[in-house]
This record gives C-alpha cells, structure tokens and sequence, in this order.
C-alpha cells in the first residue's frame, strides 16, 4: 500500500510519548523516497501515455500524485517533529546532550542541534548586560534562597559566591544557594531534598 | 523610559542609599522621556509577562522595558556586593532579584517559544510591517528567528526535500507550519473602559452584538476580539 513506510516512521514517533527521542530511522526515511521517485517515474511515463490518448490514466495518475503528496507530508512531520523533540533537549539537558541521545540522532540533526545552541547563545548573551542571562535557568519561581541538596555522583569543588568552596561527594549533603544549584540539578549531579 | 531615585524595596531605603550610584540620579529635567519609579518598572515588566503568557499570538517586543529591568538588576547586583554579609537585608534583596529575574526569564523564553513555533508567520508579519507600526521582534529576536528558518529550511531540503521529485521540493513554510489560533478564548481584566466593542459569536445564527466593558469588570472572550486592547493596555489578560 503506498505511503506505509512513511506513515510508519510518524507512527512510531507518534508511539514514543513524553519528548522521548527513538532512534534516527534512516533506512526507513530512504525507503519512503525511494518510494516516491518510483512513484513519480510511473507517472513520468504515463502522462506522456495519456497525453497522447490514453485519459483513462488520468485518475491513475492524480491518486499517484496524491500518495506522492501523502508521503511528502509524512516525511516533513517525521522530520520536523523530531527537530522539536531534539530542541526541547537543549532546554532540559544543557548545551551537551548525553550520549545515549546523541546516538539516536542522525549527524545532520546534530547539526542542526549545534547551529541550535548557537543562535540562541547569541541571543542570550545579547539580551540582559555584559554576561547576557542565562534563559535556561530560573525555570521555577524561586520559593526559597537556600535549599538542601544531597550530591548524586562525585562532582569536586564547588565554590559558591562569598569564596567558600564545598565538596561534593556522592551522598553528601549540603544548604546551597538555589540559584548555583539549579544547573547541577539538572544534569543530575545533585538532588533537591524535599522535606 | 527611564526608572526613578527610589528604593526598590519600600521599607529598605537605607540599602539603596548606602548603595550610592545604585539609584538613577535625574536631574535632567528638561528630558522628555517618561520616569518610572522602580516599583512601576516591575509592574510593567509584570504586566507584559502575563499579557505574553497568555496571548495565542507573539505581541509587540518592550525593548525599553527589558533594559530597564536589566540595569536595575545590575544595580541590585552591586549593592548587595557591597553589603555587609550576615546582614538581614541582604537575604531580602537577594530574594526581590531572584524573583525579578525569573519574571524577566520567563518572559522572554514564553517569546522564545512563540518565535519558534510560529516562525514562519512571525517573519512574515515582520516583513510586511508599515512604515512607522511597533515591531513584535527585537533586533536580536529577529536575528534568532532568521536563524532559526534558515537552519530548519537547510536541514529539511538536505534531508529530504532534495531526494523528492522535482516538482516536490519546494515546500511552503507558511502554508504548513500551523499559525496562531487567535479564536482561542481568553481571561481579561479591564484597565481603561471601552465601549461598543464588536463580538462576533461562533454561531452563525447569532448575530454580531456590542458590548461595553466596564473598568475593573473581568471577562472570558474570544482573544481576536479584543487583540488591539492588549495592544493599546486597556486590558491586562489574567
């Protein structure tokens, strides 16, 4: 049935809820341009077939011309929608993305993630003074100036703003400032205790 | 615009003053400009925060406000570094510039997200503006959202749009990237009074009918109605 490659690759995208990224279905995506240059070579050749008479093909020729539109669209919303996906990434995970997603993503789509980055480097170190601000923290209103954190992994040295360094070793807790915290919590070094 | 001599925490007046050139002096008097206390500044910031998260559409960029915010948290910034540690007051503006960031953080990434969804169509508008009529994009937003075209375009023409047949490798942005849904409904509060605004009901049975909207007075309507009062400020969207 024409078009099932392409619907294929949305479907399953559409399967993996919550931003989640699959892997990049390259083979798939060749298949469904493959695909569609089989379905343009036939309707090449007939339309020169029903110009010179045959206008039964004419209705064969449109529904072809339709699938090929079908798997067009398919095709940009697979694409498009994972561009989405990959650009949520820069919000939640930082500028340098786990390895287990970059491998999901095809190297054009890493491109696009780097000139990604960029652009809205720029744009942040434009808006708000000489350093720029930083859009991708204060995510949260701010409830509290220090909240306790308990430290997931080894990190090191962290110096805070009055000079005093604190040591973050796996499992240690400590009262930090929520503002030098939130980068940390979100690449998952440390773990905002609730009490 | 620029933010008058006053502290920016009412009862803290003495931080602001040891804080010296922390405060704007103004005494230019013969400046046209119009001179907005700090506490008026984050009002506006405020204002513009909520109108944008809650407007389908991207609105008019507030150049003049986001700079004014900026310096003034520099200059909170100063003063608390030249505080005493361990005094109480610091906690408290400490506390006052984390929360102003955040509004102004929140504001500009709800912009963000906006230019980025709607990209097409928001360059487009900005392309046919007047002569004259307020922009919805800062120079550097309008960089961002050029960027932002050129490299999803690039991306989707090496990727597939090159491999199709001829006559399908030009896609039009405009016409498939989805545009703002200016019916969507919206809460409003009214500032100014207006008179004789023209609703226009879903049902075609109904026919179109004007109301009065009464200062203070808050409503449920349909965004696209009332789109020029946002604009103007007549109304604050809640």
């Amino acid at each position: 049935m024409a078009g099932e490659r392409a619907v294929g690759l949305v479907r399953e995208l559409h399967r993996a809820a919550g931003g989640h990224l699959p892997p990049f279905r390259a083979e798939g995506l060749r298949q469904a341009l493959e695909e569609m240059r089989a379905l343009y070579e036939r309707n090449q050749a007939d339309v020169s077939e029903a110009k010179s008479g045959r206008t039964d093909l004419i209705f064969l020729i449109r529904f072809r011309h339709c699938c090929l539109l079908r798997n067009q669209r398919c095709i940009l919303a697979y694409l498009y929608d994972r561009l989405l996906r990959i650009r949520a990434l820069r919000w939640e995970y930082g500028s340098v993305l786990p390895n287990t997603i970059q491998f999901h993503m095809s190297a054009e789509e890493v491109e696009w993630f780097n000139r990604y980055k960029k652009s809205l480097a720029t744009y942040m170190r434009s808006v708000g003074g000489e350093e720029g601000l930083d859009l991708t923290q204060d995510i949260k209103p701010p409830k509290t100036l220090y909240i306790e954190v308990r430290c997931l992994r080894d990190y090191g040295e962290f110096e805070i703003d009055d000079g005093t360094t604190v040591l973050l070793k796996k499992n240690s807790q400590h009262f930090l400032p929520r503002w030098k915290c939130e980068q940390l919590i979100r690449q998952g070094v440390l773990e905002h205790i609730l009490s | 615009m620029r933010v008058g001599a006053q502290p920016l925490a009412g009862g803290f007046g003495g931080m602001a003053a040891a804080g010296g050139e922390g405060t704007e002096g103004d005494s230019d008097g013969g400046s046209e400009e119009l001179v907005l206390t700090p506490a008026q500044l984050i009002h506006s910031l405020e204002q513009a925060w909520l109108n944008e998260k809650f407007a389908p559409e991207l609105l008019e960029s507030k150049p003049e406000i986001i700079e004014c915010v900026v310096e003034q948290l520099d200059h909170m910034e100063e003063n608390l570094k030249r505080a005493k540690r361990g005094d109480l007051k610091v906690s408290v503006h400490r506390m006052e510039i984390e929360r102003i960031r955040y509004v102004l953080s929140s504001y500009l990434r709800c912009r963000l997200v906006k230019i980025e969804k709607f990209f097409p169509h928001v360059l487009e508008k900005e392309k046919s503006r007047a002569e004259g009529e307020p922009s919805i994009l800062s120079p550097e937003e309008f960089a961002f959202a050029k960027e932002y075209m050129a490299n999803t375009e690039t991306y989707l023409k090496n990727v597939a749009l090159k491999h199709m047949p001829p006559n399908l490798q030009k896609v039009s942005l405009l016409k498939s990237v989805p545009k703002p849904n200016l019916d969507s409904f919206v809460f409003l509060r009214v500032l100014e009074r207006q008179e004789n605004i023209l609703v226009q009901p879903e049902m075609d049975e109904q026919r179109d009918y004007t109301i009065d909207l009464e200062e203070g007075s808050q409503h449920l309507i349909r965004y696209k109605t009332i789109a020029p009062l946002v604009a103007s400020g007549a109304v604050q969207l809640i």
